[in-house]
């Protein structure tokens, strides 16, 4: 059952610009130029772009702050926008930018507030609290305001918040931001957990790759408020040809005129003492090894995988 | 993951006016503990209440001692002296002077996270106020009055339902502020920064709504332009008028339904604009 779809979703803005010294002309820029996207229910969809592509937009856009300028959206059978009140007892939203705790009362009390807005069942609440204090590690500041927590702290409130009425659709706006290694570690855990369980629809924009790599089956790119991909990381990686390289260091130089089947040559370094090969997504590592072998003595090798960064990286310049 | 499962589980279907009456109750709440936590800025703000209200009750007494028959615009000394000082006390209570949060909101685009509860902007924010202007009562309202009748004489009311008519009036001169403010504070939405509407409101509100001078002491016909017309006197002079008996019991009484008029369409305005706001809306930032 799909949970979210979109059809010919659009979002223009309208800004004034300075043309004169007095005169002002007013320009559209179109931030979602027409997003066709389907989500189905349980999955984890990551949702990345450069700065400025769409993704918060559109994330405001399903969450039902923001009305489309044109186009259909739906989530969980709901129109956002018109039935912005009903969507938010079914949803849950992190926006790693902004809080939705109340700054001034300790977090405690916050998830107290929170279980009567959306009359949680006193039950419910509990059990679900109970989960998120063993497994986010909350305990030790609960009952500090939140206006002293770390950002690490709060953004494990945050998700705490978010997730206390039991949403069957979680948006989280780039969760990751401006933590520290082990903190994002431990909300990257916390999420996949809540992912495998199936029950939980999860759409993540982050700028952070390895939350996608960790966490996210299927990735959609938006550049310009358009979609130019939606697959598995690895189709992104078969699209734009990227390959594992191999790094050997050899005893003796290879020798001149040499080929390697099924492997590119990219760089002789060291007085050919180190070679780079790009292995043809066809060809299977231990052959090209093999063969190698024959050429020179070996003393190390290394295979390194494709970096999802640079891929993207040159999407977004594509 | 269990016990985190999905779903909004039957929040008591069978009775939404008691779960939202709970809802109101526990956002009321959080306002009273929010206030709460700043002890200091209490104290110092009651304080600096008490020493404005020595200075006024000064300034009216030898105003009311120069009139005829002692009498000032149908007060007497100690009708003038209850005035001060219960305006002194509702000053913080109807919250006249700086209000910026939901201004401070939209202009951080943090009002995003208040459109994704489920609960009407208009009331998310009304509900915390009443619970403010429960703690005002209590700590900003009480302290500056209690000193007021140690060192004045006051005015004890006569009429068994003053007392009752009094924080009715009070109740609706705190929701015809918080209307006033919601509305200067959401011209944000169109202008980013409200700074400009707040001034306004802080200078306008203390002159219209009888902080610096009874509105008694304008000529009838302004004063009842004003009361009519705009909703400033309800805010203060009301109340305090009310409290003082100033006018006859029926007069009394439709001074309080004009408040109730009043708060009610400021209330209804409040809503009607944040409809529009929301239409036109761009959450700032990303």
């Amino acid at each position: 059952m799909s949970v979210i779809t979109m059809r010919g979703l659009r979002k223009d803005f309208t800004v004034r610009v300075r043309t004169g010294r007095l005169r002002r002309e007013k320009r559209t820029v179109e931030a979602v130029a027409g997003i066709d996207l389907t989500v189905e229910a349980g999955e984890m969809v990551g949702y990345i772009g450069p700065n400025g592509a769409g993704k918060s937009t559109t994330l405001k856009m399903l969450t039902g702050v923001l009305t489309p300028s044109s186009g259909e959206v739906s989530v969980c059978g709901l129109a956002p926008v018109p039935q912005r009140t009903r969507l938010a007892l079914t949803i849950g939203v992190v926006f790693g930018q902004r809080s939705q705790l109340w700054w001034d009362l300790p977090l405690r009390d916050s998830f107290a507030l929170l279980r009567h807005i959306y009359r949680v069942p006193p039950d419910a609440h509990a059990a679900r609290l109970r989960r998120c204090r063993s497994l986010l590690d909350l305990d030790e500041f609960l009952d500090t305001p939140v206006r002293q927590l770390s950002l690490g702290q709060r953004m494990r409130g945050e998700l705490t918040a978010a997730l206390l009425h039991g949403p069957s659709v979680l948006f989280l706006d780039e969760p990751t931001i401006g933590l520290d290694v082990v903190s994002k570690q431990a909300v990257r855990s916390f999420l996949a957990e809540l992912g495998a369980t199936g029950d939980v629809t999860l759409v993540l924009t982050t700028h952070d790759l390895a939350d996608i790599e960790r966490l996210c089956r299927r990735l959609v790119v938006i550049d310009h408020g358009r979609v130019v991909h939606d697959g598995t990381i690895e189709a992104l990686h078969a699209r734009y040809g990227s390959r594992r390289r191999l790094v050997v260091d050899l005893d003796t130089p290879l020798p001149p005129g040499f080929a390697v089947p099924g492997a590119d040559l990219v760089s002789l370094e060291a007085d050919g003492h180190r070679a780079s090969f790009d292995l043809l997504s066809s060809s299977a590592a231990g052959a090209v090894v093999a063969e190698l072998a024959t050429l020179a003595s070996m003393r190390d090798l290394s295979l390194v995988e494709p970096d999802i960064e640079d891929v993207v990286a040159r999407l977004y310049r594509a | 993951m269990n016990g985190l499962d999905a779903r909004v589980p039957g929040i008591s279907p069978d009775r939404p006016f008691r779960g939202r009456v709970t809802t109101f109750g526990a956002l009321s709440w959080s306002g009273f503990r929010r206030y709460a936590t700043y002890r200091q800025a209490t104290i110092a703000g009651s304080f600096t209440n008490t020493v404005f209200g020595f200075l006024r009750c000064y300034v009216l007494l030898a105003v009311a001692a120069g009139a005829a028959g002692g009498r000032a615009a149908g007060y007497d000394a100690e009708q003038l002296a209850t005035f001060v000082w219960v305006g002194q006390g509702l000053l913080t209570v109807v919250s006249l002077w700086g209000w910026t949060e939901l201004a401070d909101r939209i202009r951080s685009g943090d009002v995003a996270a208040d459109l994704l509860r489920p609960v009407h902007p208009v009331i998310g924010y009304l509900a915390p106020d009443l619970g403010r202007a429960a703690h005002a009562m209590i700590f900003r309202f009480l302290p500056p009055l209690t000193v007021g009748a140690l060192f004045f004489d006051l005015y004890a009311p006569s009429r068994w339902f003053t007392v009752p008519l009094f924080a009715l009036s009070v109740l609706l001169a705190v929701i015809g502020s918080f209307g006033l403010r919601f509305l200067v504070n959401a011209t944000a939405y169109w202008l980013h920064d409200a700074r400009g509407p707040i001034t306004l409101w802080v200078l306008s509100a203390g002159v219209l709504a009888g902080l610096y001078f009874p509105l008694r002491f304008l000529p009838d016909w302004l004063a009842v332009t004003l009361w009519v017309g705009t909703p400033f006197p309800g805010l203060l002079q009301t109340p305090a008028d009310v409290l003082v008996e100033r006018d006859p019991a029926p007069v009394q009484a439709a001074l309080v339904a004009l408040q109730a008029l009043w708060a009610a369409a400021l209330l209804g305005l409040a809503a009607v604009v944040q409809r529009r706001a929301e239409k036109r809306l761009v959450a700032q930032g990303g």
